[in-house]
């Protein structure tokens, strides 16, 4: 009996260690996973089951809405069919591509700029806490209530904008910023850019401080000037950051839809409607849900498109 | 010989800070002065007028100081329930948004940080991804869910969907919270025999508290500010704040006073939380970006 029981765990041990480790590496994945279970339940009802719902949709001949007599039945690439060939929707795109190109570019150069600024070694530590703190305030406000006071400033004929421009002899009085076909986008722009740049600004003057000062005094004494510092020294160390942040902002500009929404409604003539827009007014106003469904697939396609690259970037960078 | 001599001239400049050191301060600071004007006299004459009566704001020429003030925009606006109700459900579904998230992305950057199991990296790929997936892409299936699930224009509704904008980020930005701590805190406490959520609930999270914080500012000011979900998916019952601006901007003739009075009021909370928190929240926000 005693030998038996000595004897147990020399001939058992070969044979039960690798049971029980599997049975504790399950155990421990199944604590991980119901850890991670409030996370998992949330993505797949509120984006997997979403985006299969969206994707069904824009396969239907009607959505949502309910339409008595007509069952509801699958159409194929009708709705896409429908909304590539739909002038406006062509248009939008392209004022798409205008509006988030040209808004990541300044936000990219005025973030830097800022950042620049504030990262300067000639001014104290309060003072550049102070001017951070003033510089990023145009990103606290809600993009309603941004556009409120823009609205306001840009008004015509003597509108705040209009009488700076004016009282500084440029001709602009009583120019409908908004109102008219051939500056509204750029006012816009302009608005988003200013609601925008702070976010840039944080994240590259994050990435200033861990550029070494040696190394920027070192490139000092042998004579490289401000723009051959900024150039050989802190550009190649931003690179990775501005790279990423650039995907990002590009991502989120093409998914905006309060600003332009709220400042113009897609007007006049249609010269700002961006796809968010499009999608909202094709559901919202012309009811057509599928059609809207299919113009919401192709921009999750191409928000993904853009994910990927920047995936890509950030594996890139942490080499 | 003038090419050999200019950087020598340069490095007898560097020990006095005289005339170069005194310049580049000069238009450092003029720089950052435009900059912070740039950024802040908009804001300074939206709140100017939120204290001027209509007449004033759309006077020709305009002015930045006007003589008289008037408080009838704040008095209008603490008067007015329905604008009042605005506030509560802002901060409501702010506050609802933020526990929830921060619960499940403490959680969840628990486990992505300190266990290894299987589809891991898997679960970090598409935590990342599904960041980049378009609200306007989710709004149209959530319209037909939402109504089908009875949820339309109800506090939770909103908050459900104001969960998609910030959990990913923030389990992201957790993860990335926990990686910083030592692994030892968690394997001493092991050997004294403490289960998972133990280690979790009494050693880890105490001292993550700047991360929490850091997250937390940073999911209120999104639900805060979100605008999309709350155009399409509540209409009476649930009005946030940035919905009761957009009432304003639709009407034909502006009642700018109010406007500005209820955007001043609905934005000094936040900047106070912001200047409040700003250590912890640029902290934090860098390090998602920078690394995360």
């Amino acid at each position: 009996m005693t030998q038996l029981t000595a004897r147990r765990p020399a001939v058992g041990s070969p044979r039960t260690v690798p049971t029980r480790g599997r049975f504790r590496r399950g155990r421990r994945a199944l604590i991980a996973y119901s850890f991670l279970s409030p996370a998992l339940l949330l993505m797949i009802g509120l984006m997997f089951v979403p985006i299969g719902t969206v994707i069904y949709y824009s396969f239907l001949n009607y959505a949502i809405v309910n339409r008595p007599g007509r069952p509801h039945h699958l159409v194929g690439w009708t709705n896409y069919q429908q909304v590539l060939s739909d002038p406006l929707f062509t248009s939008s795109l392209w004022h798409t591509v205008a509006f988030s190109v040209l808004s990541v570019l300044c936000h990219l150069l005025l973030g830097l700029a800022f950042a620049l600024l504030l990262n300067s070694q000639v001014i104290g530590r309060v003072a550049k806490g102070i001017f951070r703190t003033l510089i990023i305030i145009p990103w606290l406000f809600t993009i309603t209530i941004v556009v409120a006071l823009w609205r306001y400033l840009l008004l015509d004929p003597h509108g705040v904008v209009n009488f700076i421009l004016h009282s500084l002899g440029l001709p602009t009085q009583g120019l409908a910023w908004l109102g008219q076909t051939n500056t509204a986008l750029a006012a816009i722009i302009f608005v988003n850019v200013w609601a925008g740049y702070p976010f840039f600004m944080i994240s590259l003057l994050a990435g200033l401080q861990g550029v070494s000062d040696e190394l920027r005094e070192a490139a000092w004494v042998d004579g490289a000037n401000a723009f051959e510092r900024f150039w050989y020294v802190t550009r190649p160390h931003l690179r990775p950051i501005i790279v990423s942040m650039s995907i990002l902002d590009l991502i989120w500009n093409l998914q905006n839809f309060a600003t332009i929404f709220l400042l113009t409604g897609g007007g006049p003539a249609n010269s700002t409607n961006v796809i968010a827009n499009y999608t909202y007014t094709t559901a919202y106003f012309d009811q057509d849900y599928t059609a809207a469904a299919a113009s919401a697939v192709i921009i999750l396609l191409i928000s993904l498109v853009l994910a990927v690259a920047y995936g890509w970037s950030r594996r890139a960078m942490s080499r | 010989m003038t090419t050999s001599a200019s950087p020598a001239v340069r490095r007898t400049r560097r020990p006095g800070p005289a005339r170069p050191r005194r310049a580049a301060k000069f238009w450092t600071i003029l720089g950052l002065l435009i900059s912070a004007g740039f950024a802040v006299l908009p804001v300074l004459w939206m709140f100017l007028s939120s204290l001027k009566p209509n007449r004033q704001i759309l006077q020709t020429p305009p002015r930045l100081v006007t003589g008289a003030s008037s408080f009838a925009g704040y008095s209008k606006l603490f008067h007015d329930t329905a604008q009042l109700d605005s506030f509560r459900d802002s901060y409501l579904i702010g506050g609802a948004v933020t526990v929830l998230t921060i619960v499940v992305s403490v959680l969840a950057g628990y486990s992505l940080s300190r266990m290894d199991f299987p589809g891991k990296s898997a679960v970090m790929t598409v935590v990342i991804g599904v960041q980049s997936v378009p609200p306007i892409s989710l709004v149209i299936p959530y319209l037909g869910l939402i109504t089908v699930l009875g949820l339309y224009d109800s506090y939770t509704g909103l908050i459900l969907t104001h969960l998609v904008l910030t959990f990913p980020y923030a389990i992201v930005m957790m993860t990335a919270y926990f990686d910083t701590l030592p692994r030892s805190l968690d394997e001493a406490a092991r050997v004294d025999g403490a289960s998972s959520m133990r280690i979790l609930w009494q050693i880890l999270l105490p001292i993550s508290l700047p991360g929490v914080v850091s997250i937390g500012v940073y999911t209120f000011m999104l639900s805060w500010n979100e605008f999309l979900f709350a155009l399409m998916l509540t209409k009476q019952h649930v009005r946030t704040v940035p919905i009761r601006i957009s009432l304003f901007i639709g009407q034909n003739a502006v009642d700018w006073q109010a406007m500005f009075a209820l955007s001043i009021a609905g934005s000094v909370p936040v900047l106070i939380f912001f200047l409040v928190f700003q250590r912890y929240f640029l902290g934090g926000l860098a390090a998602g970006s920078v690394k995360g």
